[in-house]
């Protein structure tokens, strides 16, 4: 096995490039390295201008989203190993704006949770004082999936509907408001419904699942959306069928 | 310059942070206040928390309990009243975030359920699975959004506190996205920027924990309080040093040497059971387990891996079904980052950089002595956590006194004068500064990687687990060598876009003073205690050092050190005992 390997870097800096590029470096060949291990000894020891972002490197914060071989990935948990001994190719995640280099935009989305109220919604709050809603494990688990996005951006990139229509909500919010909308302490499922039941958020989605096969935390977004979507319609009917909401 | 004006400014956007604003939200709807970080915030490092938070809240356990063990395990440099004020308070705090919908793990009957930790007599620790953390932040960082009045300032870079008339009124800051140096100013300052443990080079913390919030504060006259006290984690994957929580042995997980042999047995720790014992083998206290490593490792019988001496870590007698229910994460890293698998290997651990114990000196209500300057979190030294924390502490740690802080703050920023003009002057200094030394110097000569790593040496072989006179002298030395070559940086970057190679040179510059304050500390403390253990001085000497290290930055840079007493309420100093028969919280 050869003792070093290729990586081609999408670079690009708005105070000097019309467009993206590539540019190659060779760095050592490890076996219990990871891309971002490579992206670090670029920075260190060769080009310190080298941008992308990354914090933890356990896959929990979700900074360091990037296309690796045109595949969205985690590069603190894609193993040079897994390419080796061709050349790799990083790239920053697809459907964003590029600010410099393996560096996205990801203010769209931040607008995109907010406008979900991803927090608990309660007709009434009961006091601290005494304790807490009670939640069985059965309740727990019914919506605990979808409490695990780190919001790493993956989905969007994977996501065909979102390439063409910025507009679209996205898999990850999605999977947020469900995840609180299944919270059996939350309830705020009709607040969110304007949003939700918009034309760009749920019925946007065409159920490719490619936001759900590239989640490195297997929320599952489109199940998420598949399931709100069954929701809606049967509101949708019981509106149309019992004017009152059937109550 | 543009100049933004809030009424609180967090520095640091991370469990702290958010506590901090949604407690000044809640007391003055009014007040403007905005949260400034480097990171978006829920890529902030209490992210990375894995076992759980303590907070009595079972009809067996009591208050006097919990600050019992968190004051022994400390090895009795807390301060008894910010410990009693924390064991208090967070139970309400655990609550209060379960209100807002943090999924805590819950018993079958739908109540939260607790987990044992290390050093606790109880079991106490709250726990969503082993994300505790992640589910914390993501939690805080969700309801900061029904709050219009809370203000973010995402990815933007504090390099300085500007002070004038004696108090603190804002900061100055760079726009990573556009490059923009600006002051923000605010009546009063929260950093809650967290810890520092990138000065070392194996760590579990994350690469945005360089110091920063200790730096800015350090820099701005404020002293930084017991910095000598450094905590190793005893269970770090090696190479990675990623983190394999200590709920992985109060699930029932043995550590083992390289003859399978629980070890801990020999280093006053108690007798080993097949089910774990409360405050006793695997579940002492973490300054104890890693000294026992190094004393392991002497024995020769640790064992040899390509990234040096582990031990092992076996969950197999756990079970696949446990394991994936109060583990799942555990599996996760083992099997993605080690190439093990839990349920059938054994995992190699070995000790690694995980806490700060020390920090920005607070009162209780997270003040520090420069007005309009508070503190919270890893960032701050209250001190509830002494020569020792506690696993399980430094979440509710969090919120208790990023909910006081706020509060503090909010106070303050009511009845605060103007902003003074003086200021902004100041500002237009630190920008200048800053393009001149770094952006558009192109005459410095040194790297700021091959800086950051000799430092990251210097810091392991000087101020490690165990400690000597000649070892920390020689390290203050080569770190004075090192501040004074960081003055002759030279940036591969010069641009103004998301310049991280501007973001690691003015991070290094905090770490380096941050890490000179450790060295000077932990050279003038001639005991040990807790986490500081000097060879030359292997025992605790109550009568010199029941006392706080406060560290100044002098004149000319380098750090003096005065000493502050310990607050003792109702537990005067005892011995430390593990593995014994059930002792009483001996209240007086």
């Amino acid at each position: 096995m050869a003792d070093t390997i290729k990586l081609e870097v999408s670079r690009y800096s708005p105070e000097t490039d019309a467009a993206p590029h590539f540019q190659g470096f060779e760095v050592p060949f490890r076996r219990d390295w990871v891309v971002l291990d490579a992206l670090n000894y670029i920075k260190d020891k060769q080009d310190g201008s080298l941008t992308y972002r990354w914090s933890c490197r356990m896959g929990i914060c979700g900074s360091c989203g990037m296309l690796v071989n045109g595949e969205p990935k985690l590069t603190c948990a894609t193993f040079l190993a897994d390419y080796a001994p061709s050349p790799i190719r990083v790239e920053p995640l697809r459907n964003f704006p590029v600010v410099r280099d393996l560096v996205i935009a990801m203010n769209d989305f931040m607008r995109k949770l907010q406008r979900m109220k991803p927090w608990l919604i309660r007709k009434e709050e009961k006091p601290v004082s005494e304790g807490e809603y009670l939640q069985t494990p059965a309740e727990l688990e019914a919506y605990k999936q979808f409490s695990m996005c780190i919001n790493c951006m993956l989905c969007y990139a994977a996501c065909p509907v979102y390439g063409l229509d910025p507009l679209f909500s996205g898999p990850a919010a999605i999977a947020l408001a469900q995840r609180y909308n299944l919270d059996s302490r939350d309830q705020g499922a009709n607040d969110r419904l304007p949003v939700l039941s918009q034309h760009d958020a749920i019925w946007g989605c065409t159920f490719v699942g490619e936001c759900t096969r590239v989640c490195p935390k297997h929320v599952d977004p489109a199940g998420a959306i598949q399931q709100y979507k069954l929701t809606a319609a049967l509101d949708w009917v019981k509106s149309v069928v019992m004017p009152w909401g059937g109550k | 310059m543009d100049v933004t004006t809030h009424d609180v400014l967090l520095v640091g956007g991370g469990g702290a942070g958010l506590r901090a604003a949604i407690a000044v939200s809640e007391i003055n709807p009014n007040l403007k206040v905005a949260v400034v970080s480097k990171v978006y915030p829920m890529r902030s490092h209490t992210v990375s928390a894995e076992g759980g938070a303590a907070g009595v809240i079972k009809s067996d356990d009591s208050l006097d309990e919990h600050a019992y063990d968190t004051i022994s395990g400390g090895d009795w440099l807390c301060d008894q009243d910010a410990v009693e004020a924390f064991v208090k308070e967070s139970p309400q705090e655990l609550l209060q975030l379960e209100h807002w919908g943090c999924p805590w793990s819950r018993q079958d009957d739908g109540h939260i359920a607790v987990r044992p930790f290390g050093g606790m007599k109880k079991m106490r620790t709250w726990f969503a699975a082993d994300k505790t953390g992640f589910h914390m932040l993501h939690t805080l960082f969700q309801t900061t959004m029904k709050y219009n009045a809370i203000f973010r300032y995402d990815e933007w870079f504090v390099t300085k506190l500007l002070v004038d008339d004696g108090r603190v009124q804002g900061v100055v800051a760079i726009e990573l996205m556009s490059g923009k140096i600006q002051a923000i100013t605010a009546k009063s300052v929260i950093l809650c920027a967290g810890g520092c443990g990138r000065v070392f080079p194996f760590t579990t913390n994350a690469s945005i924990k360089t110091g920063d919030g200790m730096g800015l504060a350090y820099r701005a006259g404020a002293p930084l309080k017991d910095m000598e006290f450094i905590q190793y984690h005893p269970t770090g994957l090696p190479f990675t040093g990623i983190l394999i929580t200590e709920a992985a042995r109060a699930e029932g997980g043995y550590l083992v040497n390289k003859d399978g042999y629980r070890y801990l047995q020999d280093y006053n720790l108690g007798t080993p059971t097949a089910k774990p014992v409360l405050r006793s083998m695997e579940l002492g206290p973490r300054d104890r387990l890693s000294q026992a490593f190094v004393k392991e490792q002497e024995k020769g019988r640790t064992i040899d891996g390509p990234y040096g001496p582990v031990v092992h870590l076996d969950l197999r007698h756990l079970g696949e079904k446990l394991i994936n229910a109060n583990l799942p994460f555990v599996r996760e890293l083992c099997t993605k980052y080690q190439n093990v698998d839990p349920v059938h290997e054994l995992i190699p651990v070995r000790p690694v950089i995980h806490y700060m114990m020390g920090g920005v000196s607070t009162d209780i209500n997270g003040a520090t002595p420069l007005p309009g300057l508070f503190a919270a979190g890893e960032v701050a030294c209250v001190s509830i956590n002494g020569a020792n924390r506690l696993g399980s502490n430094s979440l509710p740690e969090l919120l208790v006194f990023g909910a006081r802080a706020g509060k503090a703050a909010a106070e303050f920023a009511s009845s605060a004068k103007p902003i003074s003009n003086a200021v902004l002057a100041q500002a237009f200094d630190e920008q200048r500064r800053i393009e001149n030394q770094y952006l558009r110097n192109t005459t410095g000569r040194e790297r700021t990687s091959t800086l950051r790593e000799e430092m990251q040496t210097t810091m392991e072989t000087s101020a490690g687990i165990y400690r000597t006179e000649s070892s920390l002298a020689a390290g203050a030395k080569t770190l004075r060598q090192l501040q004074e070559r960081s003055d002759n940086l030279a940036l591969d970057d010069h641009s103004l876009t998301f310049n991280t190679d501007l973001v690691a040179a003015l991070e290094l510059s905090f770490m380096l003073d941050v890490a000179e304050s450790m060295v000077q500390s932990a050279l003038l403390r001639t005991e040990s205690r807790g986490a500081h253990q000097r060879t030359d001085f292997p025992k605790r000497n109550d009568e010199k050092f029941l006392a706080h290290s406060l560290v100044f930055r002098a004149a000319d840079g380098r750090p003096r050190v005065e000493y502050l007493p310990v607050r003792i309420t109702r537990w005067p100093p005892g011995e430390r005992v593990y593995g014994q028969p059930a002792q009483k919280a001996s209240a007086s």
